[in-house]
């Protein structure tokens, strides 16, 4: 059953190869189709190696697939091959089950678009070169599926390119990603350059040779890239300008899948991180940092997309605060949920947009319950979810990060708590302004205007994929329930891949209730808060300070600083150094070649006489010289 | 009275000298024997049959003999490969991997050579065995040069090859620089063979032999006190074999012949010297005089450089294809030098395979222009190929492989021939020698490429736009030289549909495969080249 484990990543790859060659003739709807088939086919594919690694023993689940080597020069052996083992195919598990059903919605969600065919194209791509990265068993590969997403994200967010802002958003995506990618090639240079191998289990096995500050580098490079890729302080403006995609890549790239590769990584490397605590406490400190501030930029956005973006950024700092502290199985369940209920949101949140006529400001909508119920109830869902309202899946998943958090050093709890209260607060201010409160838009019916605003809940398949993720969002927590110790079915299955490198915590059943209990209590505050504020209004400056909704002014800082003086460097540079300079020097070295060229001309006469000349004048250079080599 | 008062005197000369003669090995030098007797059979054939021979029946048969050649060469390589290299005739020829690899390549010249110049002779209306014969003569001169294991032999040989290539410089009578061409480089060619033969008399006279290996074993087992005359005819060897092989300052002839010569001569010229000269080089300076090489390297080194920069700027500054590649071959053979100047093993082979590839390149690249000649061989200004890509994609597409294999793109077999002489020269620490070989192989670079621009009617963005623009040096953007005569009285030139020969096309289809296919594959043909050890 492992043996099929290629066709994982192999059928999205299909599909693209596909849609490459004939996706205008399939057109509208039938490459989305296909699209999605080979996703599920690909999810079918890891749910049977998945209950193939199942049936193997605890210790036994580990299998490497190897389909041909890819690069052999000198000692560099790399290998194509993948790695089957219960962290990838967990990952690889809800990339494809996500990503299927995102595929789906997208069906619906782009059926008016001209590039309809293009856009699965790259979505076949990005999932790909996703389940390349999580299945890699070796560094190099998994930095091919890194750049891979990388790039899909790059077509993705700038889908729309004739949108200014959409491709100025691309960009930046791409140079924030490739700041963090040149930090990960400089990682892999000394992973080789310390062990002479690339492949993870001949790394892991070396690492007691290398030493602890080359252990620490390493860890802080490759968390570097990750910062990059996972949108972590400083890396992380580009996800907010990100929203410029549509909706469902949102969902898929910015909040289930791609950004989450970080954390992977993460906990990939975790024999790295445990040799190297430093390194560690760097990731959890950031990770927390970063949960603060997504939370409290979100807390004062009005677009519905950024909101659900600064929120993603403060949800991957919980799961690096996770995976610094060394509670790896908990930054994966969070991942989890967090897949289920931020995919859950942005498709709900694509929902809304729709029924507006791409309208993304909360503040001129409202009172959308009773039109869309079945958007509004999953939105609910999410919401609550995501707050940590017992017993939904959020609830489980943030309190073991809290509850490990309080273990490693209750200054991070504080932190992680004040970031829950906020959490499910300001998405209850953007449950509440969207779906509650008063109708601030006029009905399409009522001016007359056909293409006016309408509201109705999708077509079925953009519902589905919401009632499947709503329940997912509901119910997610059952897979790894810390009440009991043989409920927690996902620290058991991970197990094997971190061993003994986990966080440990004594806290007994007794201890965990008390977390549960106060983090019921966080979630709590955080709604009544948000009901409290929100629940009537939708004008209330006080709780949007003009910094919060500026993002701490970080994004303006990044701009007048760095991008407009390197924009000043760049313009000196080519009217100065490269026109000047360098063209001047490229121009004047032909000037000199030709005039040299002009010049030997002459001599070439013609006449046999002048050409013996110029033989005997060889003949007497030669001559001379080698007298004086004559003794 | 003192007539005969000699004879006596004579004859017991005679009687006391007994001449032994040596025991032939006629299987070590079956392909020279092959080539010499299929010349001498295709010349008389002819005149024993009394209709007319059509022209395509001596360049059949002419091909046949080269094929024979071949199999003959390849037979050798055999016994090489199974038994080892072994000397023959008196020691005066060596049987090795480096002579054969030669002969493969030559007998590959002449099969080439002759489909080209069977469509050339047939366009022109020359009939006649003439030119086939001569070029097998000079082809079996070139192998000889190559297998030759002694200066006398190694002279004897250069003399086979070259006389030949003067008479067929000559051929064209209706053009008069065909003839100016064949004079020029006969009075030089001359002049230089006297100076080879004094070095020969200058090495004889210092260690007391001709013959390579014995000259190699007395300079290793004695030390020359007084080394004046030996250095001195080993400079007078390297200004003999420096004027075959058009190193700089050597090479003034060489633009004059090469353009003169009618087109699919100059090709088959420039192929077979290059591979007969450096042959006899290569042999004569690693191997004979390997332990002198402090002595001659400098040299080398200087000769190498001058000729890279010279070849690549005298081909900016050309009108006329013909021209322009007589300057690109001095580059190449630049480069070709830069392999012996690291004088070590991985430097010779680099040369070796360097020759061995150009050949291919550069009898293709005189096949098209033989083609685009047209009839009379008088269209040879750049304007010719003007818009050749839409007129004659085909040939536009082969020109355009051949010279970017000249160039030295990678995927094409000049990228590596030029690697592996670079990554020599770097191996033997001559740093400066490796960045002006770069050097010189991007400047001439903008003369290929500029050929390639013209055929696919790209207006360079930094001509002058104007009809001139693409004739000038379009780097800088300046107008073409006045001075030069072709603009002086400009010709239209004839921009119609060219047709192309089947043979030709045939021919030129192979050097580009060979361009191309061992450029993506490279290992059957350098593996070839590197199993051509030296006998010693």
């Amino acid at each position: 059953m492992l043996r099929v484990a290629f066709l994982v990543p192999l059928l999205p790859l299909a599909g693209f190869v596909t849609l490459v060659f004939s996706g205008r003739r399939l057109g509208n709807p039938l490459a989305g189709w296909l699209a999605t088939l080979t996703v599920a086919g690909s999810f079918v594919v890891t749910v049977v190696v998945f209950i193939g690694l199942f049936q193997l023993p605890a210790t036994g689940r580990s299998y490497t697939q190897t389909w041909f080597t890819w690069i052999s020069a000198g000692h560099l052996h790399v290998d194509m091959g993948l790695l089957v083992d219960p962290l990838s195919m967990t990952m690889a598990a809800f990339v494809t089950g996500v990503g299927a059903l995102i595929h789906l919605y997208s069906i619906g969600y782009m059926e008016h678009d001209e590039d309809f065919p293009k856009f699965f194209l790259y979505m076949n791509l990005f999932v790909a070169a996703m389940l390349l990265l999580v299945l890699a068993d070796n560094f190099l590969l998994l930095f091919l599926g890194w750049e891979g997403v990388g790039v899909c994200s790059y077509f993705l967010i700038g889908f729309w390119f004739e949108r200014d802002s959409a491709s100025s958003a691309a960009k930046k995506a791409m140079i924030f990603n490739r700041i963090g990618d040149s930090a990960f090639l400089v990682a892999l240079f000394l992973i080789y350059e310390r062990t002479g191998s690339l492949e993870y289990h001949a790394v892991f096995a070396r690492l007691g040779s290398v030493g602890e500050p080359s252990l620490v580098a390493i860890g802080l490079l490759l968390f570097a890239g990750a910062v990059g890729k996972s949108a972590q302080i400083p890396l992380y403006p580009w996800l907010a300008d990100a929203m410029e995609g549509p909706t469902p890549v949102s969902a898929l790239i910015h909040a289930a899948t791609m950004v989450t590769a970080g954390v992977y990584l993460m906990c990939r490397i975790n024999p790295i991180l445990y040799r190297a605590p430093d390194a560690a406490h760097v990731v959890a400190i950031v990770g927390a940092a970063t949960a603060l501030l997504g939370a409290t930029i979100a807390c004062a956005q009005n677009d519905i997309k950024k909101i659900l973006a600064y929120s993603t950024i403060s949800q991957l700092g919980y799961m690096f605060l996770a995976a610094g502290i060394g509670a790896y199985d908990a930054a994966i369940f969070l991942m989890l949920t967090h897949a289920f209920y931020k995919a859950l949101l942005f498709l709900g949140a694509g929902s809304v947009i729709h029924a507006m006529n791409d309208d993304q400001d909360v503040k001129s909508m409202g009172a959308l319950a009773r039109l869309m119920p079945i958007t509004a109830v999953t939105f609910l869902i999410g919401w609550l979810s995501i707050g940590g309202v017992p017993v939904l899946s959020g609830f489980w998943s943030k309190g073991d990060v809290l509850l490990n958090g309080y273990a490693f050093s209750p200054a991070l709890w504080v932190v992680g708590a004040l970031t829950a209260v906020l959490t499910a607060y300001y998405l209850g201010r953007a449950y509440l302004l969207v779906f509650r409160g008063q109708q601030r838009w006029v009905e399409g019916r009522e001016t007359g205007d056909a293409a006016g605003r309408n509201p109705h809940d999708p077509s079925w398949v953009m519902s589905l994929p919401l009632v499947v993720l709503g329940a997912l969002s509901a119910l997610g927590g059952l897979i790894n329930l810390p009440i009991h110790p043989d409920l927690d079915f996902l620290d058991r299955w991970l197990s094997p891949v971190f061993a003994s490198r986990l966080l440990q915590h004594h806290w007994g059943i007794g201890g965990v209730w008390t977390f549960a209990l106060v983090d019921a209590v966080l979630a709590v505050l955080g709604v009544g808060l948000a009901v409290a504020v929100w629940g009537r209004t939708s004008e209330r400056p006080a709780f949007e300070p003009v910094f919060l909704r500026r993002a701490w002014y970080i994004d303006w800082a990044y701009d007048r600083f760095i991008a407009r003086t390197s924009s000043e460097v760049a313009v000196e540079t080519s009217s100065v150094v490269e026109a000047k300079g360098i063209d001047g020097a490229v121009n004047g070295f032909a000037w000199l070649v030709r005039a040299t060229g002009r010049q030997l001309r002459k001599v070439q006469t013609g006449y046999v006489r002048n050409y013996a000349l110029g033989l005997t004048a060889g003949l007497v250079l030669v001559l001379a010289y080698v007298l004086t080599r004559a003794s | 009275m003192s007539l005969v008062a000699g004879v006596p005197i004579l004859s017991s000369l005679v009687a006391s000298v007994t001449f032994v003669t040596p025991h032939v090995n006629y299987v070590a030098i079956l392909p020279e024997l092959i080539l010499i007797g299929g010349a001498l059979v295709l010349l008389v054939s002819g005149q024993l049959v009394f209709a007319k021979v059509p022209t395509a029946f001596y360049s059949v048969g002419s091909g046949a003999v080269a094929a024979a050649a071949l199999a003959a060469s390849l037979v050798l390589w055999h016994d090489v490969q199974a038994r080892g290299p072994f000397t023959a005739i008196a020691d005066s020829v060596a049987v090795d991997g480096f002579a054969i690899v030669f002969l493969v390549l030559v007998s590959c010249i002449l099969i080439l050579g002759s489909v080209i110049a069977n469509d050339f002779l047939i366009r022109e209306g020359t009939s006649g065995p003439e030119y086939h014969v001569l070029a097998l003569l000079a082809g079996s001169g070139a192998m000889l040069m190559a297998s030759a294991n002694d200066l006398i032999l190694i002279f004897v040989a250069l003399e086979i090859m070259s006389i030949p290539l003067y008479v067929l410089a000559g051929m064209d009578l209706k053009r008069r620089e065909s003839g100016e061409a064949a004079m020029k480089y006969f009075v030089l060619g001359a002049f230089s063979s006297a100076i080879f033969v004094y070095g020969i008399a200058l090495v004889y006279g210092a260690t007391g032999s001709v013959n390579l290996p014995q000259i190699a074993s007395y300079l290793s087992s004695n030390f020359v006190m007084s080394n004046g005359v030996l250095l001195a005819g080993l400079g007078l060897l390297l200004v003999g074999f420096g004027f075959k092989v058009s190193a700089v300052p050597f090479h003034m002839w060489t633009p004059d012949v090469y353009q003169g010569a009618p087109t699919p001569v100059t090709g088959f010229m420039i192929a077979i010297a290059k591979a007969g000269g450096f042959a006899a080089l290569l042999r004569v300076f690693f191997s004979t005089f390997g332990t002198l090489r402090t002595d001659w390297q400098p040299l080398l080194w200087v000769i190498a450089i001058v000729t890279l920069l010279l070849g690549a700027i005298g081909g900016l500054v050309q009108h006329d294809v013909k021209r322009m590649l007589a300057y690109s071959s001095i580059n190449h053979a630049g480069f070709i030098l830069v392999g012996l100047a690291a004088a070590t093993a991985q430097g010779i082979s680099g040369s070796v395979y360097y020759v061995f590839v150009y050949a291919f390149l550069v009898l293709g690249s005189f096949a098209v222009i033989t083609v685009v000649g047209g009839r009379g061989d008088l269209e040879h200004d750049l304007d010719a190929y003007r818009g050749l890509g839409r007129r004659q994609p085909a040939l536009a597409l082969a020109f355009t492989l051949l010279l970017l294999g000249q160039t030295g793109v990678p995927f094409t077999t000049g990228f590596l021939a030029k690697l592996y002489v670079i990554s020599a020269a770097v191996r033997a620490h001559s740093y400066a020698l490796a960045i002006v070989a770069m050097l010189s192989a991007t400047i001439a670079a903008a003369f290929y490429l500029r050929l390639v621009f013209l055929m696919y009617g790209v207006r360079l963005p930094f001509g002058t736009g104007s009809d001139a623009g693409s004739l000038s040096l379009s780097i800088t953007g300046d107008e073409p030289d006045a001075l030069e005569p072709a603009q002086a009285a400009p010709r239209r030139a004839n921009l119609g549909p060219v047709s192309v020969p089947g043979p030709t096309a045939l021919a030129i289809l192979v050097t580009v495969a060979v361009t191309i296919v061992f450029g993506i594959w490279p290992g059957p043909l350098v593996d070839f080249v590197r199993a051509a050890g030296l006998l010693f």
